[in-house]
This record gives structure tokens, sequence and C-alpha cells, in this order.
């Protein structure tokens, strides 16, 4: 992998970002909203009811890391959906990168992104609600990397069927995570969903990332078991992710589709 | 860099975009890709630059097939501009250009721009949003970004297209002093018959998918027994019995 090509193409996105200012609060805006609603959401019961104690900082923990996978999805799939909208699609796939170089590029922008939105947010919650995502400690780091690596793939998958059907996918994009967070068990332990349900989830790094995150809240105990299956179910899926990039790539070239690719 | 298209087809499902063609551009030459609309041109471009696969034939670059395992290091030496692709309007003229000399490995990336500025005139606009130019102005941009990694192979698909006559002549001459200049075999698409008579070498008469004629300007205006290029190509383009 040539690291100056992935530079220069994540340079077009930092551009694009450092010269909106409306692009930065739009970044920034949903994540905080984000959390000032589950924040009073989760308030307004822990102060009706004693039996939700501690939901507050459960919540928004599961929300933050939530919108952390949604945030790095969304992002990787703007800044695909930005090439097809410039149509700049074609001067892209003539140009000497490799498409791993193009997927490089897309994965550390898509993190660079989240963060911008997602740090104001986390930090926010602190003084707020009086919770902190960083209690979690260094599991943090393992459930984030996990959530990222899912939501990389989740993005590969959407932007294959971009390239297989063109921009008429793009619906699919944005609605590409909604239809994963039921399974996920993001603010529900998975006892909730039906059993024939529990076992279509357990398929998903999800409900493990979130488990964890519970049981490290609530019963202070760590499972690095948990985490690494968990960071395990994730490489599979991303690696069957690349896989599919692939084949759509290959399978676009056979109908012409990468040429005059746009709005 | 020498182009060869040897016996290549396409078809989508059942159409037959492009059928059996060979025709090949010596190194430093000029090739003018003609035809009318929908015969067949931006499929032939695209599988040259590799963008669709060819269901029959190759494309030999330097007597090298290009293929997979040697894209990379053949597109490094090859552009393409067209007015139907665009740069990223939300950049600017600068960025966009740094962009793309940093992704073809151009050494001396301010050098470069700033010479592309000057020789197409950009630097008024250099700083300016890509999306707020002007017809003319996007093109030369369009223009500068395909000669930023000074290739040696350059498509380009109707440079010309919707601008006004003097844009249109300073785009021509640009092009014929940069080749004066520099090594570059191109491959011309275009739909104004006098600015192929003025750059190309030779040319390829395309319809519906097939090559009808070839050969230099002169001789195919000759063998149609024509005045100029203009007509040749209406007489090719109208005429019912070429292929049916």
């Amino acid at each position: 992998m040539n690291w100056n090509k992935i530079f220069a193409l994540s340079l077009r996105h930092i551009y694009l970002i450092k010269g909106s200012f409306p692009r930065i609060l739009d970044l920034i805006y949903w994540p905080t909203i984000q959390i000032f609603l589950w924040g009073f959401i989760s308030k307004f019961f822990t102060l009706s009811s004693s039996y939700y104690n501690n939901t507050v900082g459960i919540i928004l923990s599961a929300a933050i890391l939530y919108d952390f996978l949604f945030r790095s999805s969304i992002s990787y799939n703007m800044m695909f959906l930005e090439e097809i909208w410039s149509r700049n699609f074609t001067n892209l796939f003539i140009a000497p990168i490799k498409l791993s170089e193009i997927i490089a590029s897309l994965t550390f922008t898509a993190i660079f992104r989240t963060l911008i939105g997602l740090v104001p947010a986390a930090l926010l919650a602190i003084p707020l609600f009086d919770v902190s995502i960083f209690k979690i400690g260094m599991p943090l780091v393992f459930l984030l990397l996990t959530l990222y690596i899912f939501g990389v793939t989740l993005c590969l998958l959407v932007t294959s069927g971009l390239i297989r059907f063109g921009p008429s996918f793009e619906n699919i994009a944005w609605a590409s995570l909604f239809f994963l967070a039921p399974l996920g068990c993001i603010y529900y332990p998975i006892e909730i969903l039906p059993e024939w349900l529990q076992i279509i989830s357990k398929l998903l790094p999800l409900v493990h990332i979130f488990e964890e995150m519970r049981n490290i809240l609530i019963y202070d105990i760590i499972s690095y078991a948990q985490i690494f299956k968990a960071i395990f179910i994730s490489v599979l899926y991303f690696i069957l992710g690349v896989l599919v990039f692939y084949w759509s790539y290959n399978g676009a070239k056979n109908r012409g589709t990468l040429i005059n690719m746009g709005e | 860099m020498k182009l060869e298209v040897l016996n290549l087809s396409k078809k989508f499902n059942n159409i037959l975009a492009v059928n059996n063609i060979s025709f090949s551009i010596e190194k430093n030459k000029t090739l003018g890709l003609l035809g009318p609309n929908g015969c067949g041109k931006t499929t032939t471009i695209g599988m040259m630059l590799g963008l669709i696969t060819p269901s029959d034939g190759e494309v030999l670059i330097d007597n090298q097939k290009f293929e997979e395992k040697n894209r990379i290091k053949l597109l490094s030496k090859m552009n393409f501009a067209s007015p139907y692709i665009e740069l990223p309007k939300k950049l600017t003229v600068f960025q966009n250009l740094n962009v793309y000399a940093k992704l073809y490995g151009v050494e001396d990336v301010n050098d470069r721009i700033n010479e592309m500025a000057e020789n197409l005139n950009l630097k008024d606009f250099l700083n300016k949003k890509t999306g707020e130019l002007s017809s003319g102005q996007k093109n030369r941009v369009s223009l500068a970004k395909s000669l930023i990694n000074k290739p040696k192979l350059l498509f380009l698909d109707e440079p010309t297209a919707s601008l006004d006559p003097d844009v249109g002549d300073f785009v021509r001459e640009y092009l014929e002093n940069y080749k004066l200049k520099n090594e570059l075999t191109m491959l011309l698409a275009s739909h104004n018959m006098t600015e192929v008579e003025r750059l190309c070498d030779n040319i390829v008469m395309m319809k519906k998918g097939e090559i009808v004629d070839k050969g230099t300007c002169v001789e195919v205006v000759k063998k149609h027994g024509r005045n100029n290029l203009e007509e040749a190509f209406l007489k090719i383009a109208r005429s019912k019995d070429e292929l049916e």
C-alpha cells in the first residue's frame, strides 16, 4: 500500500470538511442531540423509579457507543457518495490507486470525521449527566475498535451495492444501520428478544459488545473472552465485506457502470 | 507509448456494444475516434482505461497487456479528460490539482501546479471553488488535471464540447503546442470535425460498435468523395448499407 496515495485521497475529504463550517457543525450536532435526548429520557426514568437506578449511565454509554458505530458508518458512506454526487468517480478509478488504498483511505478518514462529532458529545455528557464513557477503562478501546471494524464492514457492503446498482442504492445506505439496531441489543439485554431472534443476533458482534458494556458498568466485570469473541466476529464480517466489495467492483467493470457514474 | 487494440468486443447482456475492433496508435501520434452517438466510443475508451472488462480481445500498451497486475504502473503514465466527468465542486482548483498530483505521485507538486496554472491561464481562479467556475474555466481545469502527471498516453473525450469558439481554439492550440514539446500519444473522441482534422494524424470511424473506416483524414475524405471530414462523417453516419 502506498501511504502517500492514501493520504492524498484522505486530503480530498479533509479539504471538504475544513472548507465548510456547516459540515463541521453537522458532524457535531447530531451526536450532541443524541446525548441530550437519551440523557433526559434516562434521567426521567431514574427519578421516577428506583428500579431504573444507574439507567442514565448505561443508556448514555450505549448511545455514545452506538453513535460511534452509526457515525463511522455514515461517514464512510457519505465520503463514497460524495464521489458519486460530484461525478468524480471515473477520475478516481482511472487514477493509479489500488482498491485497497481507496478502502484504507475511506476507513482512516471516517474515523477522523467520527471523532470530530463524538468527542465533544462524550465530553458534554460528563458535566451534564455525570456520565463518562471513559469509566469503561481499557476495554473501551477494544469495544470501539470492534464497533469500528463492524461499521466499516457495513459500509463495504453498502458501497458494494452502490457500485453494483448505482446511486439508486443510496437509500439502503442510510437505512442499513437502522435495520441492524433492533438485533444489536444496544439499549436492552438480549433476553428481551424472542429465542429465535437471540440466535440470529448472537451472530452479530453488536450483541457481544453491548452486553459486555453493561457487564462492565453494572457488575464491574470484564470478560475479555466476550470482547475477543466480538472482535473475531467483526473481523470475519470485515473479510466478507472486502470480498463482496472486490466482487462488486469486478461486476461493475463487466457491466460498465464505473464509467460516467454520477447523479 | 504505443497503444494497440486487438479484436476488442463488449457485450452488455445481449447487446453487442463493441464488435471485434482493432486499431493502434503509434508513439507520439494522435488518433481520432469518431462516430455517431451510441456507436461504442465511450465503451471503447472505458475498456482502454480498464474501467470496463472486455468480453473479448485485448488492449496492449507498449506491448503490455492492460490487466490488474500492471494496472497501477500503466495508469500512472495515462490520463483522461471528459466533460462528462467532473472534479469535486466544493474543492478549490488548487486543492483538486493537489489531490490528483499526489494520487499520480507527481514530484514537486507545487511547481507542477503553478506550471499548469501559468500555461492554461488558471492563476486567477486557482483558489476559487471548482463548482463556481464557468464551462470554459472548468474545461481548462479538467485539462490541467489530465496533464498533471505528464502522461505519455492521453484520452480526451470531446475536450471542447460546449465551449465557445475562442476557448475551444485555445484548448486546441494548447494541445498542439503541448504535443510539440512533450512525448504524448493521444486518443481524441470528438464530434468536432475541424478539431479532428487539426489535431489527428489518423482517424477511426465507428458505427454500431464496429469500425467502418480508418486512415488519415485526407484518405477518408477522398475515399468517400467529399470535400471535408464533416461531409464524410455525415455520409458514413447516414448510410444504411454500411452495416445493415
